[in-house]
């Protein structure tokens, strides 16, 4: 509940606090670029500060919440509750297009389309396919290494154009 | 690269009086529900939530642990990561169903000194002993090589995926919810090990014949997958749980599946029995083999040594 003690330029600047804050493991990302800010609430009380997990056991979680509590008091917002959102659970499709070109500045590709969950989940005995480019010399000649990389949320391919082993934010 | 540029940055600005965020086993207290509403569906028993949601709990929290024990012994640095990725879903799903059963029933949470940090679903996988996990034995044996781990966490996660993707439309939102999410990362492990059961049995002769050892090591347990616990019925006419029955023919059809490529066969084994001791002789009754209570005791020393998280 917004109370009146509350202006619209005291709302903005949590909003734009909170958007602020890097991810821990990707810091070119910003929570609001990776979809895991899902909403800033400000009451004559408290800032409350709603995010959702990407992976169950994602290790960063604790460090954005922590993150988040210290950068919005460093603005002055001495009262600051972390919430978890799980529903509905977070998809790589959120990520932004600011974030998506951050992503490849950084020599990380992004993901593609998520794929859906209607109906019972198909087993793939075949390599995963995605239609990866190299993020560093955009080649379309890519193989998979690994589907899982240095965290939960990353594959790893390497470039047959100029050889780099790259990361890949994996589609879910 | 402003606020991470040292790993020691988290260890200070801690300044806040009563900021408990950092304490001795190395996380913090988050509640992994903070703010989710975690009320009961009307005509849903309490304790029956709170058992069913350990039930799938203590699975995801003994398989990690055992998948965790490959860390650093994996046959290369991919495989090493990603059964270590692996582990780490599954511990994620295991706190949060943890902390759903404790907010279900607290009267399932063990009682810790006064003063005791450590939060609820912490206490629930440290400290409670064996007879009170209601994992599936099928989880409890030692990993064995790569070709039995691989089997199992195939057998496993066709499993767990299948009862995932049922419980995504569960009457208590918060089981639903993790569900979904899980729904998602179960999908990864499925596909990782199929893949590397077919490769195995399609590889050499010394990984066909890995694998051919192991089909009926990881088989003897196969049935158990599939009986029904009262609790499990209880959650399922409740609109809450899945009723393991129901997923034998899905499940079994994508193992034979993955059989009929890797050119196995399902093995001829006796099925392992009831445990004596009283309920129904299941894991899910916390009727276990001696190997989780090993299992458990290296999980938990360290935890157990130090109730208030100081030394």
């Amino acid at each position: 509940m917004v109370t009146a003690r509350v202006d619209d330029r005291g709302r903005d600047l949590a909003r734009s606090v909170a958007a602020r804050v890097t991810d821990p493991e990707m810091p070119m990302l910003t929570l609001a670029d990776l979809g895991v800010l899902r909403d800033v609430e400000e009451t004559a009380e408290r800032v409350v500060v709603t995010i959702t997990p990407t992976y169950s056991g994602c290790p960063a979680m604790a460090t954005m919440r922590d993150d988040l509590v210290h950068r919005l008091r460093d603005a002055g917002y001495a009262d600051v509750e972390v919430r978890v959102s799980l529903s509905p659970a977070w998809s790589s499709d959120w990520i932004s297009e600011r974030g998506r070109r951050a992503l490849v500045a950084h020599g990380i590709s992004a993901p593609g389309a998520a794929p859906r969950h209607d109906g019972p989940v198909a087993l793939s005995l075949l390599p995963t396919r995605r239609a990866v480019r190299c993020p560093r010399c955009d080649a379309p000649d890519v193989r998979l290494v690994s589907e899982y990389g240095a965290t939960a949320c990353k594959a790893v391919y390497a470039c047959e154009g100029c050889l780099e082993v790259f990361d890949h934010v994996k589609e879910i | 690269m402003s606020e991470h540029d040292s790993v020691y940055d988290g260890l200070s600005g801690h300044d806040a009086p009563g900021d408990d965020s950092q304490w001795a086993f190395g996380t913090d207290f988050e509640d992994p529900l903070a703010g989710v509403d975690t009320t009961i569906p009307d005509g849903v028993d309490p304790a029956v939530l709170a058992t069913y949601c350990l039930m799938l709990g203590d699975d995801a929290l003994v398989h990690s642990h055992r998948l965790s024990q490959w860390t650093s012994r994996a046959p290369d640095l991919e495989d090493d990561i990603a059964l270590a990725n692996i582990a780490l879903d599954l511990l994620g799903q295991a706190r949060l169903l943890l902390a759903r059963a404790a907010a279900a029933d607290p009267a399932v949470v063990p009682v810790l000194p006064e003063g005791s940090p450590v939060p609820p679903e912490d206490a629930l996988a440290f400290f409670r002993d064996t007879a009170d996990f209601r994992n599936l034995r099928f989880l409890e044996p030692e990993n064995g090589d790569f070709a039995e781990t691989t089997l199992r966490l195939l057998v496993g996660a066709a499993h767990r995926l299948a009862l995932l993707q049922r419980l995504a439309t569960s009457r208590d939102p918060v089981l639903s919810a993790i569900a979904v999410k899980g729904v998602k990362e179960v999908t990864y492990h499925r596909d990782y090990a199929g893949r590397w059961v077919v490769t195995l049995a399609q590889g050499t002769a010394e990984s066909r014949r890995r694998v051919v050892t192991a089909l009926p090591r990881v088989w003897r347990h196969h049935a158990e997958l599939f009986r029904s616990h009262p609790v499990e019925v209880a959650a399922a006419a409740s609109g809450v749980g899945v009723d393991p029955a129901t997923v034998e023919g899905e499940v079994g059809a994508v193992l034979d599946q993955v059989l009929a490529v890797a050119g196995l066969e399902r093995p001829d084994v006796p099925a392992a029995g009831p445990m004596p001791g009283g309920g129904h002789g299941m894991g899910r009754d916390g009727r276990h083999t001696e190997l989780l209570s090993r299992l458990l005791a290296e999980m938990q020393s360290v935890a157990r040594a130090h109730p208030r998280g100081l030394w």
